[in-house]
């Protein structure tokens, strides 16, 4: 299921605790960065790499957000509506990504090319409203640059 | 705070002709015990929003026999608003690492952990090339620069869950589990990563320890407040002219902070409210704008510190639905772990969803502050009680801008009926 260089990655990681299970969310982000989400068999997998079980792997996967338990799109947009994003015009962001893309929070375009997700604060409050794509981050968006941007993503 | 406005010093060597890593110097000639006193004296208070007198907290953990001792530092800055720690690790990585090391010399700690916000991914790359940087230059690993002190230093990223910056959520999370809260007492500096005593402290207040052991405890203290002395980071959003990141010294007024270092109100508007630490500090009308920002100050004024996350309102913002988004993002980051606020905050938020969309009824106003009440004081950790707070605070000072949506709906009826 996981990869020798996956397995070696997290084997790596370990060895910067004194407890293998402080090993487990690294171990996950390692998985997820290989395969873009975490599936059951590598929920398992990992369970077996660290002697956790797996229902306890699930348990603590399922607790945080920023793990995916689906398959996603390519590109992950990460928008912020919260309080400083929204007196910027988050919300009308919203709307615009539903308009052009048919795309609605946290759900995927039908071509597999983009997941939208609704985040909590990015912090970026004083250059609001902001995002994230995959792991790139953008701030001081206006309802103009947010497509241009985006269409830098395929 | 040692450089922390020059632009870029992600680079190590950049970083030391501008005098960084200096300190350690003077620090590794110093017995541990007198840095702690050192820090004491500083008089330096946990930036991360409790603010806990920081070498109080370090000589608790020096004083437990239990072995190994762990430094974490806490860098899950996610209370919205607030977006200081993140100049510090992204273009002043070292200034935390310095700072980390002579903690962690200070404390006896053999291995340190920043606990990284996942939302923060360019933070971690800067982070890991920076603590690279370090090892190769013999700060960081064993016997550093040639003593026997070894100290190990890991970035640990998050995963998105805000209430693992509450620090025994971030622990048990850093141990592989659910991040969820654990009461206190046992505190940390006892009880903490792998039951051993650990010292949690926030981005800036180890960000502070340089500066500290280089112009001395005496020299410090006179920053600031008297009670709370230092440099303060302010992250100020909404509507002022130039929002963004101010170092200021502690116990800098409301009204100097966003009328002379942040230009005023956008478009020369009115100010309406402040939410001066955070979105889980109750909000405050313009009449209370002359408190100082500290930690002793501002609950005199009816909010508190908190993170010197400082959200400015205008006379356009509808704050009836700034409170529905807070309530939102609470019943998100609720971790499930007690009824009052897995619940209640639901409840806080449907209500407030029905005022903000119309449909208020006469009395939700009062039904609001009762489920407030059944949350505030019952809660495990400060999450749900801020809740039900922020709800209290904006409906005691802004009662009008809810009735209004609800009054709104009742003309409508009565169009309806006649
Ligand atoms: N920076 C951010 O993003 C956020 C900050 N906060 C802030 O967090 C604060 C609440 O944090 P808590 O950790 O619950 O506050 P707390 O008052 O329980 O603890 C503060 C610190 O002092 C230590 N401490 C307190 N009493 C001690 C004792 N007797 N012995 C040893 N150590 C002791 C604690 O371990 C902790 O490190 C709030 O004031 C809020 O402003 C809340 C949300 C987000
Ligand atoms: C819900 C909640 C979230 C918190 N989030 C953070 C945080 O993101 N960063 C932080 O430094 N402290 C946060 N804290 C405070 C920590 O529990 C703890 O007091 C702090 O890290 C201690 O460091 P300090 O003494 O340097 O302030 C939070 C507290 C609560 C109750
Ligand atoms: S108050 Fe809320 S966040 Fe805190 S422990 Fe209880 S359920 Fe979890
Ligand atoms: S509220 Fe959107 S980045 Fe802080």
């Amino acid at each position: 299921m996981l990869s020798e260089r996956v397995v070696n990655e997290i084997n790596q990681i370990q060895k910067r605790y004194l407890d293998a299970r402080a090993c487990l969310l690294p171990a996950l982000y390692v998985v997820q960065r290989e395969h873009g989400w975490i599936s059951p068999d590598a929920l398992e997998a990992v369970g077996d790499l660290l002697n956790v079980p797996k229902a306890t792997v699930k348990g603590v996967s399922t607790f945080y957000s920023m793990f995916r338990h689906r398959p996603i799109g390519r590109h992950v947009i990460q928008l912020c509506t919260n309080v400083a994003c929204m007196i910027m015009g988050a919300e009308r962001l919203v709307d615009i990504l539903r308009s052009r893309y048919g795309i609605e929070p946290n759900s995927t375009t039908d071509d597999g090319r983009f997941s939208l997700v609704i985040m909590e604060c990015i912090g970026a409050c004083g250059t609001a409203p902001a995002m994230l794509v995959d792991s790139d981050f953008y701030d001081n968006l206006t309802e103009e640059n947010v497509i241009e941007i985006l269409e830098r993503y395929k | 705070m040692k450089n922390i406005d020059r632009s870029d010093l992600t680079d190590m060597d950049e970083y030391i002709k501008f005098g960084g890593y200096s300190a350690i110097l003077k620090a590794l000639e110093m017995k541990p015990s007198d840095i702690i006193d050192e820090v004491k004296r500083s008089g330096l208070r946990g930036r991360g929003g409790a603010g806990f007198p920081t070498g109080m907290k370090w000589s608790f953990a020096a004083a437990d026999p239990k072995k190994p001792k762990y430094l974490i530092c806490n860098a899950d800055e996610g209370e919205p608003g607030t977006f200081k720690d993140k100049p510090i690790l992204e273009k002043n990585p070292h200034l935390l690492i310095e700072g980390m090391i002579i903690s962690g010399y200070a404390l006896q700690a053999e291995y340190g952990y920043i606990y990284l916000r996942g939302e923060y991914p360019k933070a971690k790359d800067i982070l890991e090339k920076a603590i690279k940087q370090a090892y190769n230059r013999g700060y960081l690993g064993d016997n550093i620069h040639g003593k026997e002190v070894n100290f190990h230093l890991y970035v640990h990223q998050g995963a998105g869950a805000y209430i693992c910056g509450e620090e025994t959520a971030l622990i048990e999370s850093l141990e592989g589990k659910r991040g969820q809260p654990k009461i206190k007492p046992p505190f940390p500096v006892n009880e903490g990563f792998l039951s051993k005593p650990t010292v949690v402290n926030n981005v800036e207040t180890l960000a502070n320890i340089p500066y500290i052991i280089e112009i001395g405890a005496e020299a410090y203290s006179k920053i600031g407040s008297p009670e709370c002395p230092g440099p303060k980071l302010f992250s100020v959003s909404g509507n002022v002219k130039n929002p963004g990141v101010y170092e200021l010294p502690m116990g800098t007024t409301l009204r100097e902070i966003i009328y002379t270092h942040c230009g005023g109100i956008r478009d020369d508007k009115k100010l309406k409210a402040v939410i001066p630490g955070g979105i889980s500090t109750p909000i405050l009308t313009p009449d209370k704008i002359d408190c100082p920002m500290d930690f002793v100050n501002m609950p005199k004024y009816g909010s508190m510190l908190g993170s010197g996350a400082v959200m400015v309102f205008d006379e356009t913002v509808d704050l009836a639905k700034i409170c529905l988004r807070a309530m939102k993002f609470f019943e998100h980051e609720s971790c499930g772990k007690c009824t009052p606020c897995r619940e209640g905050i639901g409840w806080m938020r449907a209500i407030l969803e029905r005022i903000c969309s119309g449909s208020g009824m006469a009395g939700d106003i009062e039904l609001l502050i009762e489920v407030s009440k059944n949350i505030a004081g019952k809660t495990f950790c400060p999450l749900g009680d801020g809740a039900a707070v922020v709800v209290q605070s904006f409906i005691n000072n802004f009662r009008q801008e809810f009735e209004q949506h609800i009054s709104k709906e009742f003309s409508k009826e009565i169009k309806v009926a006649a």
